[in-house]
């Protein structure tokens, strides 16, 4: 089923092209399905992108190319090198800057006409309707499920379209939610998963062109929602699986039930979406597993003390390949059928990278009989920081 | 020829790292049924305890939402494709 896309209506301020600008956006002005008449409507929208990481990247840099009158930066983070592996926007002289500054520092050198407004903040329940009131269109390159809520509740409550991407590993999902009569993400997902069935981002990794590719089809469908043109995704979730290349999609339907777009919404205001996806505090959710714990430097001294440990790791062999502590590797998924590999007399600690893999190991250890079993508390990244600092972090 | 589940990238670490896998079955809920009763390790990302699948995971018969099809007694034909589309929520960081 393929919607024709509605115009978003863009209030009109500008009303012509000057002499430079009718030159730059030459390309888009001999397009019929652009000309003069779209070029102006990008110049009088208001886009707000939440997340100026690997979505926002490609989104950030097409949109001001495009000359899109203005655009809104909503970010806490800072960058670091890990970033720059996608995210790019980003130079390595960035590093350790906030990453509204140095995006907007990139996108107003490759357009200064366009107009750059930063908001060094978290998006929160207190914060999202203000922000969002005086944009056009909201784009969603989020990285956690209380915040991908929290946009879709606020767009459908001041009734702005959602451009949403997201990705995982090598697989991405793009459409556009919150259109008049179209799903929005409730529809699709009325509840998010509990924290720790789903492995965030940092734990699966990402294939760095991947956001470039899923925040590139965003831009599209943002650009086609401002000037009216062709066939929006609004109804349909694009799968895009980039190991085999593969693009799918599937009908998106519009919940009649749904308690935030439905015909009788019984959510009419922002919630606490922490608490609705079951976290509390910072997004990656701290493993509510309590096991026994030891810390690095313990560890470090009872081992130069020549006690008899055994050094279990839970990570993966790739990781193990990254750097090692010359533990014995099982990994999380396979111990349940591994674990007589294991000697309950002994004394074992597990690790993984930062001590939250390792937690749920001790603890299927422990219910499995084994008593004397500890967790490294902070993983590998911990040992890095506090004993041995030539072990890479990653 | 029987019925292909297509398995997402986040549950394919629990289904033997693969990323389909063909069953026989009647129903869209027989070939879930039959696709854990392999990988056993995917039964509680897909399923409650008492058997009912998550609310967070959706199920598509070809391109449409088994919720509003028969739910998990829609019937299947061979060649049909199951998919398993879970919410994933990266992008930013």
């Amino acid at each position: 089923m393929a919607t024709k896309t509605q115009t978003v209506d863009t209030k009109a301020q500008f009303t012509n092209l000057s002499k430079d600008e009718i030159l730059r956006y030459s390309r888009h002005l001999i397009m019929p399905e652009v000309g003069m008449e779209g070029q102006l409507k990008l110049k009088n929208a208001k886009v707000l992108l939440i997340g100026t990481g690997g979505l926002g990247a490609p989104l950030g840099l097409y949109l001001a190319a495009a000359g899109v009158g203005k655009l809104g930066l909503v970010d806490f983070d800072v960058v670091d090198s890990t970033n720059l592996q996608r995210q790019v926007t980003f130079g390595a002289q960035d590093v350790g800057k906030p990453k509204t500054l140095a995006a907007k520092n990139r996108l107003s050198s490759l357009n200064s006409d366009i107009e750059i407004e930063t908001f060094e903040t978290k998006l929160e329940s207190s914060n999202a309707l203000e922000l969002f009131k005086d944009f056009d269109i909201i784009v969603d390159g989020t990285d956690n499920f209380p915040t991908r809520y929290l946009v879709n509740d606020a767009c459908i409550l001041l009734g702005k379209p959602n451009v949403y991407g997201s990705i995982f590993r090598f697989e991405g999902q793009v459409t556009v939610f919150g259109a008049p009569d179209g799903p929005c993400y409730r529809c699709l997902y009325p509840e998010p998963p509990p924290p720790g069935l789903v492995p965030s981002c940092a734990e699966g990794g990402v294939l760095g062109v991947l956001p470039g590719i899923v925040g590139s089809i965003q831009a599209m469908e943002t650009i086609k929602l401002i000037i009216g043109r062709g066939d929006s995704l609004v109804g349909r979730l694009l799968l895009f699986d980039a190991l085999a290349m593969k693009f799918r999609e599937l009908k998106l339907r519009k919940n009649p039930n749904c308690p935030v777009c439905g015909t009788n919404p019984t959510l009419t205001k922002l919630i606490d979406y922490y608490e609705f996806c079951g976290v509390r505090g910072e997004e990656a959710p701290a493993s509510d597993i309590h096991v026994p714990e030891i810390t690095p430097r313990e560890m470090k001294s009872r081992l130069d003390r020549g006690d008899d440990l055994f050094i279990l790791d839970v990570r993966e062999p790739h990781e193990y390949q990254i750097c090692n502590l010359n533990g014995h590797l099982i990994p999380l998924g396979e111990l349940p059928r591994r674990v007589h590999e294991l000697d309950t007399s002994k004394e074992i600690i597990a690790h993984c990278r930062s001590g939250k893999r390792s937690a749920e190991a001790v603890d299927f250890l422990r219910k499995a009989g084994f008593r004397k079993i500890l967790n490294l508390k902070g993983g590998i990244l911990a040992w890095s920081d506090e004993v041995d600092p030539s072990v890479p972090k990653y | 020829m029987p019925v292909k589940v297509i398995i997402p990238t986040p549950l394919r670490p629990f289904a033997g790292k693969r990323d389909s896998a063909e069953f026989p079955a009647a129903t869209v809920g027989e070939a879930l049924g039959n696709l854990t009763k392999e990988f056993g390790e995917l039964r509680k990302h897909l399923f409650t305890e008492d058997g009912k699948l998550r609310s967070f995971v959706n199920v598509y018969l070809n391109d449409e939402d088994i919720r509003y099809l028969g739910k998990e007694e829609t019937p299947v034909k061979d060649g049909d494709v199951v998919s398993i589309v879970p919410s994933i929520a990266g992008g930013r960081s």
